[in-house]
């Protein structure tokens, strides 16, 4: 069965009413990893919103089912819970919550709605050493607040931190290359690959191909106006490398 | 200060007339004391009962929202005393000294003045203390500088039947926190007047807890009054609790005279229900003095909470740093005026006044004004004031990490509150505050 199915997905924005999504259409198989591309304004970082549940959307018509289940009835945090997790594009920095109050929030909320007890202190501890030296983040980064005077590798190094402790069944990377240099890049993409697995599927969102040299997926599909008008294997994204979104804005006007 | 003449007193205006004729022989003090508390209450009857078109109480319109003066205290038994203690510690493990007061009683029982005078630190009575014949003994009974003609203050110096006069010597570094309690004990609604003063000496440190608390449900009215000094180079903390019942009317006043290089960190902590407000009259009068002066105030159900701070600049080259967080929820009403001012003499000031509010509810309602007013030409002055409601897009970063939208509300309204507390620099008292924003926040989210 599939993890993930997206059937005819049209959405707005709620306070001006402009459609974004006009009828998109993805299916991704457990420990598939599928890239969506395409031109600034097309509605990738809408479509990962509205999967993550963000408010300010309103879906007219389609469907989405996560394990056979409809993802848009359930709160953002219930479909955290079921195993959905959105890397931002743009981290949301909270001033006054430690870091590590938050990741320990966050694990022990997964636990409770699966009826397991919170995790022990020392185990705690352990989990985050692991997965932070991984990724390089030093322990003054996790005492901060939430993203707060991070930089923009910083920040990201925490959003693939926070998969990580997760365990997501399907991750969304909005962007997950903007602001980087190449060497926060290759830790990112890195602590990314080391979750690969048949279990995980992952919908990679990119405006540029750099990203999948790094992160290779299975399948790449390009998105023009809120609809996935092209797909195919990574060797796609190659070919708009070399001819540039030019084609797809054209149709999308 | 322009009051217009009125002839028509309210029932609670004669009450407290006929409370204080009844009481002035009974009152502690000297012949001298004496005289001072009927000038104090000609003060008082001129003025009446603040109202709206006073100025400094313009968000508590006391002559509306006080529609009885309820009868002054008796001295309370010792077994009340420690049954309202026993349910009343916000600071449940907090290692401090204590001293108790009572329904404006000094409770030496409950008080450890022995091991304070064993640190090296005075503590008299107030009783006792007005009752020796001194010009300074007198001057406790001044509404401080900075208020001008304040009725409630002036009505507290008439009524106050006793408090604490604690001295820090010189030098002296106090072990622990100095917590002075007020706790109204009794199941009928009475009201109390307490006076304390508590004087830091030069290079002293000292930490104090100012606590008000009392019981759910009754109508008790508090007016306390507490005076700090802190000595050359001398630094004080001072935290401040407000945690009364929800039908109780608590008026506290403080003020702070700072001298050089003194510093004092000022945190007030205002969980409390019913009507409260905390006016604090504090003056920088020695060159380099600091100040920081922070508040987490939660405001709930049908609370009234006004804080109003007077910020005095009377020497160069003084830093002030002022923070107050404000939520407000259900039908609360709360306001925040804090008043920077900075004389010509004043130069080199450093002053910051920032205040935020958090609106929860439809129906809460806060007011924030945050003033300068500078006769100085060569300071740094800044002052800013938002309201706003929680951040949507950070309880929905924290929901999409799959923590339930109230427990990240929960969360994001403990950070915001939790950030005044973290001036204090004093991380294990910090800590020990903590229950209090968690108690109240609980309470939130019901």
């Amino acid at each position: 069965m599939a993890l993930l199915e997206i059937k005819n997905l049209h959405a707005r924005i709620e306070d001006d009413g402009r459609e974004i999504l006009r009828g998109l259409d993805l299916t991704i198989d457990p420990g598939q990893v599928h890239a969506i591309m395409g031109p600034n304004g097309s509605g990738k970082s809408t479509l990962a919103y509205i999967l993550a549940g963000k408010d300010g959307y309103e879906v007219t018509d389609g469907q989405v089912l996560f394990d056979g289940e409809d993802l848009l009835a359930l709160e953002p945090e219930e479909r955290a819970q079921k195993g959905v997790f959105l890397a931002f594009q743009y981290p949301v920095e909270i001033p006054g919550v430690a870091g590590m109050t938050f990741l320990k929030t966050a694990i022990n909320a997964h636990r409770r709605a699966r009826g397991e007890g919170d995790l022990s202190t020392p185990d705690f501890m352990r989990r985050v050493r692991d997965a932070s030296d991984r990724l390089q983040m030093t322990q003054d980064m996790l005492r901060r607040p939430i993203n707060t005077g991070f930089s923009g590798g910083e920040k990201k190094r925490n959003e693939i931190l926070q998969m990580t402790l997760l365990e997501p069944k399907l991750a969304i990377l909005d962007e997950t290359d903007s602001g980087l240099d190449i060497d926060a890049l290759r830790i990112v993409s890195n602590g990314v690959n080391a979750l690969r697995s048949p279990e995980r599927s992952m919908l990679v969102i990119t405006h540029y191909q750099r990203l999948l040299e790094h992160i290779v997926p299975d399948f790449v599909h390009v998105m023009s106006a809120g609809r996935v008008v092209r797909s195919g294997g990574k060797e796609l994204a190659l070919e708009l490398e070399a001819t540039g979104y030019a084609d797809y804005e054209s149709d999308a006007a | 200060m322009s009051v217009a003449p009125r002839s028509l007193k309210t029932e609670p205006e004669l009450a407290l007339a006929e409370q204080y004729r009844a009481a002035r022989a009974i009152l502690p003090g000297s012949t001298a004391v004496a005289r001072k508390r009927d000038e104090a209450f000609a003060v008082f009857e001129g003025l009446g009962l603040p109202h709206r078109r006073v100025e400094a109480w313009k968000y508590t319109d006391l002559r509306a929202l006080m529609r009885v003066a309820v009868p002054v205290a008796d001295p309370p038994g010792a077994v009340a005393v420690s049954a309202s203690l026993a349910g009343a510690d916000a600071l449940a493990g907090l290692d401090r000294h204590r001293l108790v007061i009572a329904d404006g009683h000094f409770q030496e029982g409950e008080s450890s003045r022995e091991a304070l005078r064993a640190e090296g630190v005075e503590v008299a009575t107030l009783a006792d203390f007005l009752a020796v014949d001194h010009p300074r003994v007198l001057a406790i009974l001044d509404t401080p500088a900075g208020a001008g003609e304040d009725a409630m203050t002036a009505l507290n110096a008439a009524m106050a039947t006793d408090g604490v006069v604690v001295i820090v010597p010189a030098g002296v570094t106090v072990s622990k926190p100095i917590e002075i309690i007020h706790v109204s004990t009794t199941a009928e609604a009475t009201a109390s007047y307490a006076r304390s003063a508590v004087q830091i000496g030069a290079g002293a440190t000292a930490t104090l807890v100012v606590t008000r608390t009392g019981p759910l449900g009754i109508g008790y009215q508090a007016n306390t009054v507490l005076g700090l000094s802190v000595g050359e180079g001398g630094r004080a903390t001072v935290v401040d609790i407000a945690a009364d019942g929800d039908r109780s009317q608590h008026l506290a006043t403080f003020s702070a005279r700072i001298a050089a290089g003194a510093t004092l960190d000022h945190l007030a902590v205002r969980a409390g229900a019913g009507l409260s407000r905390l006016q604090g009259f504090v003056s920088l009068e020695g060159e380099g003095a600091k100040l920081t002066a922070s508040g987490a105030n939660m405001l709930g159900a049908k609370a009234h909470g006004d804080v109003a701070l007077l910020i005095d600049h009377a020497a160069p080259a003084a830093t002030s740093r002022i923070l107050y967080r404000n939520v407000a929820k259900d039908q609360a009403v709360g306001s925040f005026e804090g008043r920077i001012l900075v004389q010509q003499v004043a130069q080199k000031t450093d002053g910051r006044m920032m205040t935020n509010t958090l609106i929860l509810s439809d129906d809460a309602e806060f007011a924030a004004k945050p003033e300068l007013e500078i006769y100085a030409d060569d300071v740094q002055c800044g002052h800013g004031a938002t309201t706003g409601q929680l951040d949507g897009t950070a309880v929905f970063y924290l929901q999409s990490r799959g923590v339930p939208r109230p427990e990240a509300e929960a969360l994001l309204l403990r950070a915001f509150l939790a950030e005044p507390l973290e001036t204090l620099g004093d991380a294990a008292l910090a800590e020990a505050l903590g229950p209090i924003l968690d108690a109240w926040l609980a309470g939130a989210a019901d």
